[in-house]
């Protein structure tokens, strides 16, 4: 069932002036319920740009955004509830934490929604555990706190409005890739104990390939690709021309397939680049012995 | 939005007004302030006036943009005009309502003021459109040194100047971003009374401060890497002087200064009219 969909959408920056330029470019696409979306392309693509017209925090200049099949835009006093449906985590989200602790920053979206008491409680905790962020730190200023913690902060500030659809521009950037993997990982468990759908933009192909069911590739404001991962980052050449590349994994088997070595070329993670070695090691090994 | 200010706006070029020495450009704009209000009779405002469409003429900057100017000053300058419309002394031409009059005198200073405000803006639109910010804070900080005398700390002024001014647009973009991410967690800023606006400028003033200071801070850091102490014993990687162009610029509004002045002498206050 679709539960988002975009009829030719377009955003102009500047209409109407010298500086004129379309971010967006008759975007037609379907986002199905629960569908984990991968969303890649250069800088300057338009992901950052779609994704936002998406909540509603930029109207598109042309074209319709469709939430559960209703236009988002049909009644603009009420784009605030699209909103709290459609959560929006933006690149370094710590940056607009304000509170005077976790607990109340965490809080402010539901409370923007107007939960209260212990519904409010049961939210702010289940997300900030979510994100791993430790009771005791709850009470903490959220400018007291380390970069990890901010980012985790942040993103349980939205995690906590409960969203059907979960956007996040970058959520990765800057950590360190100990703290990317457990993001990742906590994202990915979020998205599979609450079967909600996420979208994820991100530079890092390795993370895409890794938990995206779907990939988006955008360039030059259209859509360039949309497709399963496997069959994305089977186009290596198509992507590189466009400034993308595949995973570093998936490049070493493709080209150890070019060079006549039998391992599978869709290999999208280290993890199952290890086992398809294993088993051609284990191949020749029998073969030899 | 505030993207589109051209007040105070530089346009690159290569005119003979972006070639000349900034100092020069400075103390000449105050020269034709002075003027424009010295100037008390049409024919002086006149030269006045010529003096200053010939600096447009040679800024190389398109009319456009002037007029740009003009227009978000343009309501100050009506307002103005219509007041001074009703202020003047003598035998009223006209009575409206029984006590509002106009006068020969108050249609004359009327016409002066917005004369004289609209090119008070067009010919500082002129220094500014022709003088990057970092030559405008060079010179003034060159300009005033003498202010040392009084300890004033003139390099830290000049300095604060030109952090300020490169920092506005970077400035300008973060509130939209932030303003963005709080709306995103519902932030209502468009609705609701006086106190509840304000309240809600509050998510987006916090974290602008925030990253101010933490921009200020890292900013000073860069500053202190690079061994800067202040004023005291740095050279200038440009240096500034005065050329042929810039004193045949000088001659040129000075001649344009004594035939205003000349003009106001022998021809009497509201002898024109």
């Amino acid at each position: 069932m679709p539960i988002l969909e975009t009829q030719q959408l377009s955003y102009v920056y500047g209409e109407g002036t010298p500086f004129e330029k379309a971010a967006v470019k008759n975007v037609s696409l379907t986002i199905h319920k629960g569908e984990f979306i991968g969303v890649i392309g250069h800088t300057g693509s338009g992901k950052s740009t779609l994704v936002q017209q998406l909540n509603g925090l930029l109207r598109p200049s042309s074209g319709r955004v469709l939430l559960d099949g209703k236009d988002i835009w049909a009644e603009p006093k009420k784009i605030r509830d699209i909103r709290f449906r459609v959560g929006m985590v933006f690149q370094y989200p710590e940056h607009q934490l304000f509170e005077e602790t976790v607990y109340k920053d965490i809080s402010f979206g539901p409370r923007n929604m107007g939960i209260r008491e212990e519904e409010l409680d049961r939210r702010v905790r289940s997300a900030a555990a979510f994100v791993g962020l430790k009771d005791e730190l709850l009470e903490a200023s959220p400018f007291e706190i380390s970069g990890g913690e901010k980012r985790r902060a942040a993103i349980a500030g939205v995690i906590a409005m409960d969203p059907d659809i979960l956007i996040l521009d970058e959520p990765t950037a800057g950590l360190d890739p100990r703290g990317r993997d457990v993001l990742l990982a906590q994202i990915l468990n979020y998205h599979k104990q609450r079967g909600n759908t996420v979208l994820l933009v991100s530079h890092s192909m390795e993370d895409i390939a890794r938990i995206a069911d779907r990939v988006l590739v955008m360039n030059n404001g259209s859509v360039a690709m949309f497709d399963t991962t496997r069959a994305i980052f089977a186009r290596g050449e198509e992507l590189e021309e466009m400034g993308l590349r595949v995973p570093q994994i998936t490049k070493i088997m493709r080209d150890l397939q070019h060079a006549g070595w039998p391992v599978s070329s869709g290999v999208l993670t280290v993890e199952q680049g290890v086992r398809e070695m294993l088993k051609l090691l284990k191949e020749r090994g029998e073969s030899h012995g | 939005m505030v993207r589109d200010v051209t007040l105070g706006q530089f346009v690159p070029g290569k005119s003979v007004l972006h070639r000349m020495d900034p100092r020069a450009k400075i103390v000449l704009l105050l020269a034709f302030i002075v003027m424009l209000f010295v100037s008390n009779n049409f024919l002086s405002l006149g030269i006045m006036t010529a003096a200053v469409l010939i600096a447009i003429g040679c800024s190389g900057v398109s009319l456009r943009l002037y007029v740009k100017s003009l227009r978000m000053i343009l309501f100050v300058v009506l307002f103005t005009a219509v007041l001074n419309l009703f202020y003047g002394r003598g035998e009223p031409l006209v009575t409206l309502f029984g006590f509002m009059q106009i006068t020969a005198n108050g249609i004359k200073n009327s016409v002066f003021v917005a004369v004289r405000i609209t090119e008070l803006i067009l010919i500082s639109s002129v220094l500014t459109f022709t003088t990057s910010p970092t030559d405008l804070t060079d010179a003034l900080e060159r300009l005033m040194k003498p202010l040392k005398v009084f300890h004033i700390k003139v390099h830290e002024i000049a300095m604060m100047m030109t952090i300020a001014l490169c920092f506005v647009p970077t400035l300008l973009e973060k509130p939209d971003k932030i303003m963005s991410g709080e709306k995103a967690r519902g932030a209502d800023l468009e609705s609701g009374g006086l106190m509840q606006r304000v309240k809600a400028l509050i998510p987006i003033l916090i974290p602008l401060f925030v990253s101010s200071f933490r921009r200020a801070y890292d900013l000073a850091m860069a500053m202190e890497c690079r061994c800067y102490h202040g004023g005291e014993g740095r050279t200038r990687m440009k240096s500034l002087h005065l050329g042929t162009l810039d004193v045949s610029v000088i001659v040129f509004t000075a001649a344009f200064s004594l035939a205003a002045i000349a003009c106001n002498i022998w021809l009497p206050l509201g002898a024109a009219l």
